[in-house]
């Protein structure tokens, strides 16, 4: 496996990371010398070998569906944090755009 | 100096009136101002720790310094996962464990360094500069967890907590001579701990001794209906297994024929590790290495390091999307350099841009099922399994430097372990008399055995002269 600079800087548009040129560069060769690494992934026997998510075998877990109001944060609280703000709503990026 | 007290003593201590909060405090702020700024263990501690510890003094923990990484989020004290994304964040809720730890009356001294969002071996990748092996400080202390070993090596503080995906309790722990503990995934809550490899986890003590990471681990460990994927099962007290011998104990030794590891002085010292068990009672077994799945051999832990860097860096890119630094949190240009090529390789490693037959993550997850295989079929022959923790001492500042895969490389003889998911304990084995630095010996169990690890761990612990 071989990535290009090509995929490396849609991979970063996909991450919603900017990144330079030359840190494009810098990341392709990490990257490359990490799947050298990864490629013995590869000649291990995995035939019949059901791929394995998770390690504690528990299977749906449940709880009652009932409203905590002690751990719910309030309107202060939850907006405490962020950096941008208007009239109790966080602002986010424009993602509509005018056609 | 009250502050080198292990948290046993120093609760029997406290218990018996025999000293003082305010002289363990006084002590414990004494060593802080002395060694905090060379070694840069804290990135935030908390001015009134001694007005909480004597409002807990009656409870289990008597208002005991705690270190704390700074991955688990504190309320009243910033959280940043050493990453400037974080910079100055304020939790606004606590993270279970260290709720538990609040309940039984221990105080979270401080926040330490780590390697950023965790990402590492050394803690050297943290935004806020690395933190020195307090054994010798030309020496990296490990990592991710470095600060919270270093923490309790430097006698910064009385015990600590810490989080393993793969290594990052054990290795630090081994590089900085003290015991780190990582319990089977699912025996400690995830709740409110900074996300990074979710389905491997595991928040876990650092402490002097085996003893005080039996006591936490009591504290720490249980069913939270806030982490769905904590286990029901009863917790032991896990501090009668200090009573245990490892009599009728059997042993294998992993690893140590493997190319890599076989001439290291590691290899040795766990070889004469084995001979001391047998010493003891145990009945000690070589197992040999295999390249594939093969009955009473160990999967080579080369593959381990391939399967944990796909599965490691895909939940990294998932987890670590939330920081749109709209809620809270700067936005995502803030993230480091090692942040940016995991979740990047993480995203590589969820899609087919290559067109390949299979998905490469799907791959890893089978190699993932081989692992867990081979550790049944071994568990249901042997109690315990032990390797080096490290293949290596402390490597020296800097060493990290160009290198994306030098994490995986120190912790490759856990890393299989943790992807199975079962439990281990780094107790320290050797000390180079030369550099004063540290080996620890890997000690692993089957799920949910943490009580055998404990018995073994302090039996050797009291028996290895070093």
């Amino acid at each position: 496996m071989k990535l290009d600079k090509t995929l490396v800087l849609k991979i970063a548009s996909l991450a919603k990371i900017p990144i330079s040129e030359k840190e494009a560069d810098e990341l392709l060769s990490g990257f490359n010398k990490t799947l050298e690494v990864i490629d013995n992934l590869f000649s291990v026997d995995v035939k019949n070998i059901e791929p394995l998510y998770q390690t504690t075998f528990l299977e749906n877990v449940f709880r009652e569906d009932i409203v905590d109001e002690k751990s719910m944060l309030s309107q202060d609280e939850a907006l405490r944090e962020a950096k941008n703000k208007y009239n109790g709503y966080f602002v986010v990026d424009q993602v509509l755009e005018e056609d | 100096m009250l502050n080198t007290l292990t948290l046993k003593k120093a609760l029997t201590l406290l218990e018996k009136k025999e000293i003082s909060l305010d002289d363990l405090y006084h002590d414990l702020w004494k060593v802080y101002e002395e060694k905090n700024q060379l070694l840069n263990v804290y990135l935030s501690v908390d001015k009134d720790a001694l007005k909480k510890a004597k409002e807990n003094e009656n409870k289990p923990l008597k208002g005991i310094p705690i270190a704390v990484k700074d991955n688990f989020l504190t309320v009243g004290l910033p959280t940043t996962a050493s990453s400037k994304v974080l910079d100055g964040y304020l939790p606004q809720y606590e993270s279970t464990v260290t709720k538990k730890i609040k309940e039984a009356g221990g105080v979270v001294f401080g926040k330490t360094n780590m390697d950023a969002w965790a990402h590492g071996s050394s803690t050297e990748t943290s935004d806020y500069g690395p933190t020195k092996n307090p054994r010798n400080p030309k020496f990296l202390p490990g990592g991710s967890s470095g600060g919270s070993a270093a923490a309790v090596a430097s006698d910064m503080a009385i015990a600590s907590l810490g989080t393993e995906t793969a290594g990052s309790i054990r290795q630090p722990a081994a590089w900085c001579g003290v015991v780190g503990l990582k319990p089977t995934y699912g025996r400690v809550s995830r709740y409110g701990i900074i996300a990074m490899g979710s389905s491997l986890d595991s928040p876990g003590p650092i402490t002097k001794t085996v003893e005080d990471s039996a006591i936490l681990l009591n504290i720490i460990a249980g069913k939270d209906k806030k982490d769905a994927t904590t286990s029901e099962k009863e917790v032991p007290d896990y501090t009668l297994a200090l009573k245990k011998d490892i009599k009728n104990f059997k042993i294998g030794i992993v690893y140590i024929d493997h190319p890599q590891i076989k001439s290291t002085l590691a290899a040795q010292k766990t070889l004469e590790a084995g001979k001391l068990f047998e010493k003891l009672g145990a009945k000690v077994d070589l197992i040999s290495t295999s390249k594939n799945l093969e009955k009473d051999k160990v999967l080579s832990h080369e593959h381990a390091i391939a399967v944990y860097t796909i599965v490691q860096r895909a939940e990294v890119s998932s987890n670590l999307a939330r920081y749109d630094g709209i809620r809270y949190s700067n936005p995502r240009k803030y993230f480091g350099h090692e942040a940016k090529n995991r979740i990047m390789l993480g995203i590589f490693g969820l899609s087919n841009f290559l067109q390949q037959e299979e998905l490469v993550y799907k791959t890893a997850q089978k190699v993932r099922a081989l692992y867990i295989k081979n550790f049944k079929q071994l568990f249901s022959k042997y109690d315990l399994l032990i390797s080096p923790t490290s293949p290596s001492f402390a490597l020296p500042l800097g060493a990290t430097s160009g290198d994306p895969m030098f994490g995986e490389l120190q912790d490759m003889l856990v890393e299989p372990s943790s992807l199975a998911g079962i439990c281990g304990i780094s107790v320290p084995m050797y000390k180079d008399a030369k550099t004063n630095l540290y080996l620890g010996l890997n000690i692993m169990a089957d799920y949910f055995q943490e009580e055998k690890l404990i018995t073994a761990a302090n039996i050797y612990e009291l028996n290895n002269k070093i």
